[in-house]
């Protein structure tokens, strides 16, 4: 075990992939000896050589154009979006390429290897462009996974799967908690599943449900409703698609209520499609109306940041409101 | 290298008339032996007036610049020289969260924009505040950006340095590289069919001419006689990233050759050789319909910005070699020269710019940042009744929780 944060911990993970499996290659915008802007790939380069690690001309539609290339050849690509607001340029490469080039070839080629990592979500001052959350973009795309770690631990673990996942991966990492996020990370190579949600902590009165540096918030509403004696059940989802709909029912049909809350917008936002599968199959065991606490339907504000956000303090106040219905 | 201004420009190769169609042209330069044209075969030179002691190069034909608009110039760049040092400054101070130097590029920000018609447009990236402060954006109109104050054309909604001015022609910036290049081809092309007679100037860093919306923007350019201008900065890095990691060729002037484009690389800290190119590059733009790219050869003497610390990828003698190029003192002595300015009042522009820049940043940081309301404005038109439904769920939550939402809570109900 070693004490690490989530730039440690991805960057651990990066080096054991690499290390493992000599086809595995990284890139993207200034990744290479300079180690990216948040140096989540430093020294990788030096360890093992430009060929392996490298940076790129800035233009990201090359960038995952190039890499899903290098997937169908059979190489490894870990290519990195510099932020996830800009990975839209890339956008074609991602959704036309990247997810179907399995289904339109019938599998006689595909770009399994490749994954995707980049920065994503607000709370650090960085406006309309260094703060979104794209996920719900990728997540109506089928024949991506798309993945989001909420502490150093996952993001070893959930990296190391998503790097050998026979099927693109788009990894978001949450640059708020990059740094601010520490823990005990194995030093060995382990992995942690797709596609699976976790259970953080039990409760019996509702289900609380979000993802990446959400999980926080989450936590922190969790504590306040502690106190109104309120017994939360806290599920970090960890994969958007596929996701793990059978632990969040098993869950809904335990506690009887839903609260979902993610950084981006409300309107479209992935947790629409939660709350509309989860009334389908858990309709009669629910007590109250599935809660949703999103950022509002606006692109992400600078001056008026903090008032934009999904924090604690609104998803306690939605907690009340499920619980009192 | 020197070259005359008459040979700036690279003629057409030829001019395609309406019908002659491509496979035509193929045919009469047929070649019956095979050989490739190497891709380094075009070194492109560079166009430089001034030495850095600020007398011109043997040969070099100064252009016309009268006394007023030399000055005008030198104090913009001056201006723009103290306003960064004092806004890092501030930065470091914990007042502003973030900031963009342009140490170094001034000629050129500056420069371009001198050469232009006031009221053409400019479409930058956002190191271009030079520009700017030419046109008389005022510090009262910078430091309301760079707070997020109620006052900010932009109402607080973008990171510091994303300045914008209909009044002064000059596009809100963004901050998706290259985004604005093939929007200055569509501008242009409206101001084309106008028929005002006013051209579009986009300007982007050698890193932002990678992304495919730079190739975009010059083919359509040139397909559909665009008059804009692709003004270059190639200071040598993208972040971290080197020019020569970002391409294999001589730079990004060459590029405007495969469209079919005049092109030029000129000294970028040489505001002489920027303003005659850039003079040159409007009359073709604008008389001729002609899109034009210059590449201006320069240095990003700070760091890219203030979250980014350089000694981690360059050295510090390249950056001497660098600073020892300085546009600002090249301009001076070239002024002193003409005798059109002293260091005397050199001394007093420094001392009455940093001043003002000072006290217009201690007013500027007090007003406070714009009301809640402003959230949903400007995403359409009229806000749809969904987004006012959020904001009164919004304002209701901010009263139970005022300590929470400080900068707002106290000016709810005063709408
Ligand atoms: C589409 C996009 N990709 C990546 C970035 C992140 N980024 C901001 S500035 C920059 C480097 C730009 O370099 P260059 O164009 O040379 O301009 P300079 O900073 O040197 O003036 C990068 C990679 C971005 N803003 N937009
Ligand atoms: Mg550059």
């Amino acid at each position: 075990m070693s004490k690490m944060n989530l730039l440690q911990a991805v960057n651990n993970a990066l080096d054991i992939a690499m290390a493992d499996n000599p086809k595995v290659i990284c890139f993207g915008e200034d990744v290479g000896g300079f180690g990216g802007v948040f140096r989540a790939t430093s020294n990788l380069q030096e360890k093992y050589g430009r060929d392996r690690c490298f940076n790129t001309p800035l233009v990201e539609q090359g960038i995952i154009g190039f890499a899903n290339g290098l997937a169908s050849q059979g190489s490894v690509p870990v290519a990195e979006i510099q932020f996830a607001d800009y990975i839209f340029p890339a956008f074609d490469q991602i959704v036309n390429e990247a997810a179907k080039f399995r289904y339109r070839s019938g599998d006689l080629f595909n770009v399994g290897g490749l994954t995707i990592r980049t920065p994503y979500g607000g709370g650090i001052a960085g406006g309309h462009y260094h703060s979104q959350s794209p996920e719900a973009y990728f997540a109506q795309t089928p024949g991506l996974k798309v993945v989001v770690p909420r502490n150093p631990h996952q993001a070893k673990g959930l990296l190391l799967a998503a790097i050998r996942d026979p099927n693109p991966v788009i990894f978001f990492e949450p640059k708020r908690i990059y740094r601010a996020s520490v823990g005990e990370v194995p030093d060995e190579d382990y992995q942690l599943p797709l596609g699976s949600a976790e259970v953080v902590k039990e409760g019996s009165d509702i289900t609380l449900l979000a993802w990446g540096a959400q999980m926080e918030y989450l936590e922190m509403a969790d504590q306040l409703a502690e106190k109104d004696g309120i017994s939360c059940e806290l599920i970090d989802l960890r994969t958007i698609v596929p996701w793990d709909i059978d632990t969040v029912v098993a869950s809904v049909k335990k506690t009887g209520r839903l609260l979902i809350t993610h950084e981006a917008p409300y309107t479209g936002g992935f947790g629409g499609e939660i709350s509309a599968a989860i009334q389908e199959r858990c309709f009669l065991h629910l007590e109250s109306p599935i809660a949703r606490v999103a950022g509002m339907d606006t692109p992400y504000p600078l001056a008026l940041e903090k008032e934009y956000i999904a924090d604690h303090l609104k998803i306690y106040e939605a907690i009340k409101q499920s619980v009192n219905f | 290298m020197t070259i005359h201004l008459g040979i700036l420009f690279t003629q057409r190769i030829h001019k395609n008339n309406e019908e002659e169609v491509m496979t035509a042209d193929t045919k009469n330069r047929a070649i019956h032996s095979l050989r490739f044209i190497r891709g380094d075969e075009l070194q492109i030179p560079t166009y430089k007036v001034l030495k850095q002691d600020g007398t011109p190069y043997k040969g070099a034909k100064l252009p016309d610049l009268d006394k007023h608009t030399a000055l005008r110039i030198y104090k913009a760049m001056v201006r723009t020289r103290v306003l960064d040092e004092r806004m890092l400054a501030a930065q470091r101070q914990g007042r502003l969260s973030f900031y963009m130097q342009s140490t170094g590029e001034e000629a050129t920000t500056v420069g371009f924009a001198a050469a232009l018609d006031d009221e053409d447009m400019i479409m930058a990236q956002y190191r271009e505040q030079g520009a700017l402060v030419y046109r008389g954006f005022t510090l009262e109109e910078f430091m309301n950006q760079l707070f997020s104050n109620e006052r900010d054309y932009g109402k607080g909604r973008q990171m510091p340095i994303h300045y914008g001015s209909s009044k002064l022609h000059y596009m809100t910036i963004s901050s998706p590289l290259a985004t604005q290049i093939p929007q200055a081809t569509g501008y242009a092309y409206g101001q084309k069919l106008a028929g005002d007679g006013k051209c579009t100037v986009t300007v982007f860093g050698e890193g932002a001419a990678s992304e495919g919306d730079f190739h975009a923007a010059l083919n359509m350019a040139s397909v559909l006689k665009v008059p804009v201008i692709f003004l270059c900065r190639n200071n040598g890095y993208a972040i971290s990233t080197p020019s020569n990691e970002q391409f294999a060729a001589d730079g990004i002037a060459p590029r405007a050759l495969g469209y079919g484009m005049h092109t030029i690389r000129v000294d970028g800290n040489d505001i002489l050789a920027v303003y005659a190119a850039t003079v040159e590059a409007r009359r073709i733009a604008v008389e001729e319909n002609e899109p034009v790219l210059i590449e201006a050869m320069s240095y990003r003497l700070a760091a890219h910005s203030s979250s980014d610390d350089p000694s981690g990828y360059r050295s510090k003698k390249e950056e001497e070699n660098w600073a020892s190029k300085d546009p600002l003192s090249r301009m001076k002595q070239w002024l002193l020269l003409q005798e059109w300015w002293s260091e005397d009042e050199d001394k007093q522009l420094y001392d009455i710019d940093r001043r003002d820049v000072l006290a217009t940043l201690k007013e500027c940081e007090k007003h406070p940042i714009p009301k809640l309301e402003e959230m949903i404005t400007d995403v359409y038109d009229v806000p749809p009744p969904l987004l006012k439904e959020q904001l009164e769920q919004l304002k209701e939550h901010i009263r139970k929780y005022p300590e929470a939402y400080p900068k707002t809570a106290g000016r709810l109900d005063n709408e």
